[in-house]
């Protein structure tokens, strides 16, 4: 055939390919409606948290406290307390007995007491009224934790959930993207154009540039709804630990797609997707698991921060609170770099072996040699 | 020309192709026959780059094949496949584009397709949204979309409805016709009959027979002749050398089978039958392509 009539045939680059492949997938993910919805759903769930969070922190309402003669003076100098003025002790007692206050003062009547005034309660210590009246000695802190336990939970437990949402969504789209490939046999048409490197790379990159797209607009979201509900001083705390969050998730996602598409390309139906894929979707959960039961243990965070696994949580909830060093995070950076590039090896290798297999799900073995 | 040579492939123990040699001519329809898991589909995945063989080389004009040679090749897979939900011509787009086509002539190129197969209309929908016959037309497009030069195309009528397969055959032919080796596999015997220049048969992962469609039937042709005469045709039973089958008819058409021993026994005949009277027709029988098949691979 003359060559002189038809269009040159370049051969698109391997990294044209793999652009072409990846902008594919990204746009198949746009036009899916689940994928949207659950996208919405996810950026929602973070916008309210930050609000409850914020609507939370200013409704602590003040103790009312009922009190008597000139017990007054004392209760007002702590302001911290909305005072009812009873006539009475007696009349004191009886706004405690029908809950109107939660605890009375009153002068105190024995020549022994220190502070002046006695506390009267329904049933049990009013320990927020003792603690404001009481007098405490000096206090000296050796090592004064950085974060409030509370919040320090909090912000563990937000960074392992959204870890475990996008790693499980894109991950099983991913699965489901091969599994598609292979069943419709579309994959024999492409196999015969691109190289199968190629293809993984395009599907890997394409899914790992959304989900980091969606880990960055969830940044995004909290960062200003924080600043917006005047929660600055939380922003400057957890700020930096979301900034590495996103970096460590660049490259934990890439390993979670690899060991995905490798896992996906075992089996030929998108029924068998879910108990090829679950060695993975384990590994995803143990991060998430660990991080909810062992976020107040020093020596388990430091494990889980090197682990490339777990690394994507462990390490920004140690920043967080204030554990690792500066270059704590780099060096477990470049832990996580290097197995992703040795999981990638391995999972293409599992591949190119099982893409064409089609019928019974091969086995680990069978992909690894051929 | 697209020339196999001594391609051997095994899966584990089990031996799927056995020194598979064969040329796929320019301008050539080559037909690929053979049983089912005779091996036609390994070796046209082979041919792709889609599969590697043991040992063997796929050659073009006397070149070993490359990575970027294999652009230029159209490719129809045995099992069909494209994205489901993706729309038609952005499928095809995506597939020009892959085998190195600009946005431009990959646009345009979908264009002239869609239209050519009947599928214009259908271009802004969504693969499974169409019919089978349609699907499997947007399936030949994604094997033409990028100007190959060379075809190879799995069972491309299976499934189609006579209404496609002229279509697809028309398409085909045309192809062949500016001069590019079209390889296709297919079950329907008589469509292979009717279509392909060439013929390639495949059983247990040995090439049988492979030549030209007329050189086959030459080869597998049975020294039995016919002949249709307008008198009587009992005379050519003590003729040297034949042997009557059949004899039938009577008056002024009768009609007779017979086996002759050498080419010059039968030639006798025909004289004979001309100094009788009308012949209507003498002639070799010859063997249909399922006949040959059957010979072939027994």
């Amino acid at each position: 055939m003359s060559t002189a009539t038809r269009p040159v045939h370049t051969a698109p680059t391997f990294a044209q390919s793999v652009w072409l492949v990846s902008n594919r997938e990204i746009s198949a993910r746009l036009r899916s409606k689940s994928f949207l919805i659950a996208t919405g759903i996810l950026l929602l769930l973070s916008m309210a948290s930050v609000i409850v969070g914020s609507i939370a922190s200013q409704n602590t309402s003040r103790t009312k406290v009922a009190v008597v003669g000139t017990a007054i003076s004392v209760v007002e100098q702590t302001e911290a307390f909305d005072i009812v003025e009873a006539d009475t002790v007696e009349e004191a007692e009886a706004l405690v007995r029908d809950g109107t206050v939660d605890a009375a003062v009153t002068p105190s009547t024995s020549a022994d007491s220190v502070l002046g005034i006695t506390v009267i309660a329904l049933d049990s210590a009013p320990s927020d009224v003792l603690g404001t009246l009481s007098v405490s000695p000096e206090l000296k802190i050796l090592e004064p934790a950085e974060q409030d336990g509370f919040l320090a939970y909090l912000v563990a437990i937000g960074f392992g959930i959204i870890f475990l949402m996008s790693a499980t969504t894109f991950g099983a789209t991913i699965a489901q993207s091969v599994v598609e490939e292979k069943q419709t046999r579309i994959v024999e048409i492409l196999m015969s154009t691109i190289s199968v490197r190629a293809l993984l790379a395009g599907k890997v990159l394409g899914n790992s540039l959304m989900a980091f797209a969606q880990i960055v607009a969830i940044g995004l979201l909290v960062s200003i709804g924080l600043a917006v509900t005047g929660q600055r001083v939380l922003l400057a705390d957890v700020g930096p630990a979301i900034v590495w969050f996103a970096v460590f998730f660049a490259f934990g996602f890439v390993l979670l797609a690899a060991l995905y598409a490798a896992t996906a390309s075992m089996v030929s139906r998108q029924e068998d997707v879910g108990s090829a894929t679950s060695p993975v979707l384990f590994l995803v959960m143990i991060p998430y698991f660990m991080v909810v039961f062992f976020n107040d243990n020093p020596l388990v965070l430091a494990i889980m921060s090197y682990v490339p696994f777990s690394a994507p949580v462990g390490m920004p909830v140690r920043i967080f609170l204030g554990q690792a060093e500066w270059w704590e995070p780099v060096l477990s950076l470049v832990v996580l770099a290097l197995s992703t590039m040795v999981v990638i090896l391995i999972g293409s290798r599992i591949y190119s072996n099982a893409l064409l297999r089609m019928g019974a799900r091969v086995s680990l073995r069978e992909a690894l040699h051929k | 020309m697209l020339d196999i040579r001594g391609v051997t492939k095994s899966y584990g123990t089990r031996k799927v192709l056995t020194d598979v040699s064969f040329t796929v001519g320019d301008g050539r329809m080559t037909g690929f026959v053979g049983a089912n898991g005779a091996g036609k589909t390994t070796t046209m995945r082979i041919i792709l780059g889609v599969l590697s063989p043991d040992s063997g080389t796929v050659l073009i004009d006397g070149v070993p094949v490359t990575a970027s040679d294999r652009r230029r090749f159209g490719y129809m897979p045995e099992e069909r496949g494209l994205y489901p939900k993706m729309k038609v011509a952005e499928q095809l787009v995506y597939l020009a584009r892959l085998h190195g086509l600009s946005p431009a002539s990959a646009r345009r190129n979908t264009t002239d397709l869609l239209e050519r197969l009947g599928l214009d209309a259908r271009a802004g929908d969504t693969v499974e949204s169409l019919s089978l016959g349609n699907q499997q037309r947007a399936q030949i497009a994604a094997a033409l979309v990028h100007d190959p030069e060379f075809l190879v195309l799995d069972e491309p009528f299976s499934g189609l409805d006579p209404l496609a397969v002229e279509v697809v055959m028309s398409v085909l032919a045309g192809f062949a016709a500016q001069g590019a080796p079209v390889l296709f596999s297919s079950h329907q015997l008589d469509i292979v009959e009717r279509l392909c220049d060439d013929l390639v048969i495949i059983a247990d992962g040995e090439i049988r027979a492979n030549g030209s469609r007329e050189a086959l039937r030459e080869q597998h042709s049975s020294p039995r002749f016919e002949i249709r005469t307008a008198g009587d045709t009992g005379w050519i039973r003590s003729q040297p050398g034949i042997t009557v089958i059949d004899v039938a008819g009577a008056g002024d058409s009768t009609f007779a089978v017979f086996e002759a021993e050498t080419d010059a026994a039968s030639q006798a005949v025909l004289h004979h039958a001309i100094t009788l009277g009308a012949v209507h027709t003498f002639s070799q029988q010859r063997p249909s392509l399922a006949t040959i098949f059957k010979e072939v691979i027994a």
